[in-house]
C-alpha cells in the first residue's frame, strides 16, 4: 500500500523524538562555559615546551637543535640558537634558545616537532581556549608563554608523562655507569610519580 | 552569469547561438560555488530546457590548495598531516594510503598489530562516512536535517573513539609509514567494539527511515543511471562502480593490508542508479560491521610501530611507488617519485572524488534541477579532495 513507507519513517521520527526528552544516550548537551566534557588523554592541541625544577629559564630541556624547525610541515616555529652555554637542569652546560616562537596561526596540531624531538622538550598542550582580539603579536607565542612545567605535563597527559620521564631516567642511568646500580629503571607499564629530576 | 559557460565552450557554440537561443530555449545557470547543496565550493554551468539539463559542465579549483606541490617541498613526513585534509571526512584512510605508497617505496615491513589497527580505523572510517553521506543526500532531497542528524549522532561517537585515540577528530595524522603512532588501549578496543555493536541497531532504523519510503523511491530510483561500461571508461571507483553491477572493491583485487583474512561480502548494485548508490552505502556499512567483528576477535597483541623505521630524516632508496586502497569514496591512490633526497620528487595524488565527478553531466542529462542535487550527493564529494 502506498505511503507504508512513509508512515514507517514517521515512527523512527516519533519514537527519536520522544526518546530526546528522557533517554540518558540523546540527552547530551553540555552547557559548555559552565560545564565541560573532559578531553581524553591524547587529546592535541598546540605545542609547549617543557622545563624541570621550578626555574622556567633556566630547567628548560630545549637545547635549541632546530630539528622541530626544520621538520615543522607548515614553518610555524622559528628558533634563535644562544651563542654561550649554559648549565642545563642536570648541570651539562648546553646551548638554549634565545628565541622559541611558534606562530599558532600557523600551527596545525600534527605533533610532529614532539615525535622528532630527541630531548623530549616540546610536546602537545591542551589548552584550546586562545581565541585574541588580535591577528597578529597576540596569536605568536614566546618562550615564556610556551614553558610549562613537568608538573603541569603529568597533570594533562598522565600515562605519557609517566613513559616520558621513565625514559629519561633510563638514559640518564645509562649516561652514568659509575653512579650506583642505576635508580629503579621505572616498570613500563606502571606509572612512576613525577620525578624531580 | 553565462561568461564562463561560453568560455568553456567557445569552441562549439559561437556566442550569437547562444543569444538568440536564450530567447525562449536554453537558460544557462551557474549553480554555486556558495550553494547549500554542492558539498562545498563546487560550481556547475547548467542549461536549461525549462527545468531539464542539456548541459552541465562542473567548474573546479575553488578549494586548490596545491596539496601536490607542497608534498614535493616537505619531507614524506610532513607531507603526512597534509594527507588528512585532503577528504577530511576519512582522515584515517588517506593516512594509510600514503603510508602505503612510502612503505612501497621504501620496502618497509608493517608489524601485524598495527595492520589490524589499520583495518579496524579504516572500516571505522567507511562507517562514519557512509552514515554521513546518507544523511546528507536525504538533506539534498529535502528531508532536512533530521536524518542527518542521526547519522552525525553514530559519525559523532565513532569520531570521539578517533580523538581519544590519535588527539584529534578529524584530523586524526594517526599513521606513519611502518605502522601507527601510537597503540590502542584494551579500554579503546572495548569502546570501539561497543560502538560497532551498537551501529547495527542505527542501520535498522535508519533503513526504516528510508528504504520504502515512497518520496525517496519516486526521487532515486531511474535517476542518474550509470552504465557499467561508461563506469568503467570513465574510471569510475568505489561504490559508485559497485551500484552499476561491476565487481570492483581492491580490498579483494590488491588484498592489502590483512584484508584476506577477513571474511566479507561485495555488495552490488543492478540499475546504477541513485537508489542503488545510496543502498550500497547501507549494504557496505553491514560488511564493515562483519570486518570490524573479525578484526576486534584477531587482534594480536605485539608493537604498533617497526622499529627499524627511522621518521626522521627519512630518505627512501630511489624509485617510484604506487600505493592504493579502497577508500570509502573509490580508489585512492598515491603515487611518489623518489630521487633519494628527503623529499619526493613527484607525488601526486589519485583522488576518488574527483574522477567519479568527472562523469556527473553523463548522470544529469536529461533529468530536472532538482535532480541534479540529488545526483551530486550520491556520487559522494568532499571538495577538499576534488580540488586538492
Amino acid at each position: 500500500m502506498i505511503g507504508t513507507g512513509i508512515l514507517k519513517g514517521m515512527a523512527v521520527t516519533a519514537r527519536n523524538f520522544v526518546g530526546s526528552y528522557f533517554e540518558k544516550e540523546r540527552l547530551i548537551t553540555v552547557q559548555y562555559p559552565e560545564e565541560r566534557s573532559p578531553l581524553p588523554e591524547n587529546y592535541r592541541n598546540f605545542p609547549f615546551l617543557i622545563y624541570d625544577t621550578e626555574d622556567a629559564e633556566a630547567g628548560l630541556r630545549c637545547v635549541a637543535c632546530k630539528i622541530c624547525e626544520k621538520e615543522c610541515p607548515p614553518q610555524c616555529i622559528y628558533i634563535v640558537k644562544s651563542e654561550d652555554k649554559k648549565p642545563d637542569y642536570m648541570g651539562k652546560p648546553q646551548f638554549y634558545p634565545k628565541i622559541f616562537d611558534i606562530d599558532i596561526s600557523v600551527c596545525m596540531s600534527c605533533q610532529i616537532c614532539v615525535e622528532v624531538c630527541p630531548f623530549e622538550a616540546i610536546k602537545m598542550d591542551k589548552v584550546f581556549e586562545l581565541s585574541t582580539r588580535e591577528r597578529f603579536d597576540a596569536l605568536r607565542q614566546g618562550k615564556d608563554e610556551l614553558s610549562k612545567s613537568n608538573t603541569y605535563y603529568h597533570s594533562i597527559h598522565p600515562i605519557e608523562a609517566a613513559e616520558v620521564d621513565a625514559k629519561l631516567a633510563e638514559a640518564a642511568a645509562k649516561k652514568k655507569p659509575a653512579a650506583a646500580p642505576a635508580a629503579p629503571t621505572a616498570g613500563t607499564s606502571k606509572s612512576t610519580p613525577p620525578s624531580g629530576s | 552569469m553565462s561568461l564562463g559557460f561560453q568560455e568553456l565552450e567557445a569552441a562549439e557554440r559561437p556566442p550569437t547561438i547562444m543569444t538568440s537561443r536564450l530567447e525562449g530555449e536554453l537558460l544557462e545557470v551557474s549553480m554555486g560555488p556558495q550553494h547549500p547543496s554542492t558539498h562545498g565550493v563546487f560550481r556547475m554551468n547548467v542549461a536549461l530546457d525549462g527545468e531539464i539539463v542539456r548541459k552541465l559542465k562542473p567548474v573546479f579549483g575553488y578549494l586548490h590548495r596545491n596539496h601536490e606541490k607542497i608534498g614535493e617541498n616537505t619531507s614524506y613526513l610532513g607531507s603526512m598531516p597534509y594527507t588528512d585534509r585532503l577528504d577530511y571526512f576519512c582522515s584515517m584512510t588517506n593516512n594509510w594510503a600514503y603510508a602505503l605508497s612510502v612503505e612501497k617505496l621504501a620496502g618497509i615491513e608493517v608489524p601485524e598489530r598495527a595492520e589490524y589497527l589499520r583495518v579496524i580505523l579504516a572500516e571505522l572510517t567507511r562507517l562514519q562516512n557512509h552514515a554521513s553521506l546518507l544523511g546528507f543526500l536525504l538533506s539534498d532531497m529535502g528531508a532536512w536535517g533530521t536524518p542527518l542528524m542521526y547519522a552525525f549522532r553514530e559519525r559523532e561517537k565513532i569520531l570521539d573513539l578517533f580523538e581519544s585515540l590519535s588527539g584529534s577528530r578529524m584530523m586524526c595524522d594517526y599513521m606513519r609509514f611502518g605502522g601507527c603512532r601510537v597503540d590502542a588501549s584494551p579500554e579503546w578496543l572495548a569502546r570501539a567494539k561497543e560502538v560497532v555493536n551498537r551501529f547495527p541497531k542505527f542501520l535498522d532504523e535508519f533503513e526504516n527511515l528510508i528504504v520504502e519510503n515512497e518520496i525517496l523511491i519516486a526521487r532515486t530510483q531511474n535517476v542518474g543511471k550509470l552504465s557499467p561500461g561508461l563506469a568503467i571508461s570513465a574510471g569510475i571507483t568505489g561504490p559508485m562502480l559497485r551500484a552499476c553491477g561491476v565487481n570492483y572493491d581492491i580490498r579483494k583485487v590488491d588484498g592489502y593490508g590483512y584484508y584476506p583474512r577477513f571474511k566479507f561480502r561485495i555488495p552490488l548494485g543492478e540499475h546504477g542508479d541513485t537508489y542503488d548508490r545510496l543502498m550500497m552505502r547501507a549494504l557496505e556499512m553491514r560488511e564493515s560491521i562483519a570486518i570490524l567483528n573479525q578484526a576486534f576477535e584477531q587482534i594480536p597483541a605485539g608493537p604498533v610501530m617497526n622499529p627499524k623505521v627511522k621518521i626522521r630524516a627519512f630518505k627512501p632508496p630511489v624509485g617510484e611507488a604506487y600505493g592504493r586502497i579502497e577508500a570509502p569514496k573509490g580508489e585512492l591512490g598515491f603515487y611518489l617519485i623518489s630521487d633519494g633526497s628527503s623529499n619526493p620528487y613527484r607525488y601526486r595524488v589519485r583522488p576518488p572524488s574527483f574522477i567519479n565527478l568527472t562523469i556527473l553531466e553523463d548522470l544529469c542529462l536529461g533529468h530536472t534541477v532538482a535532480d541534479v542535487m540529488v545526483i551530486l550527493g550520491s556520487v559522494d564529494i568532499v571538495m577538499g579532495e576534488v580540488d586538492r
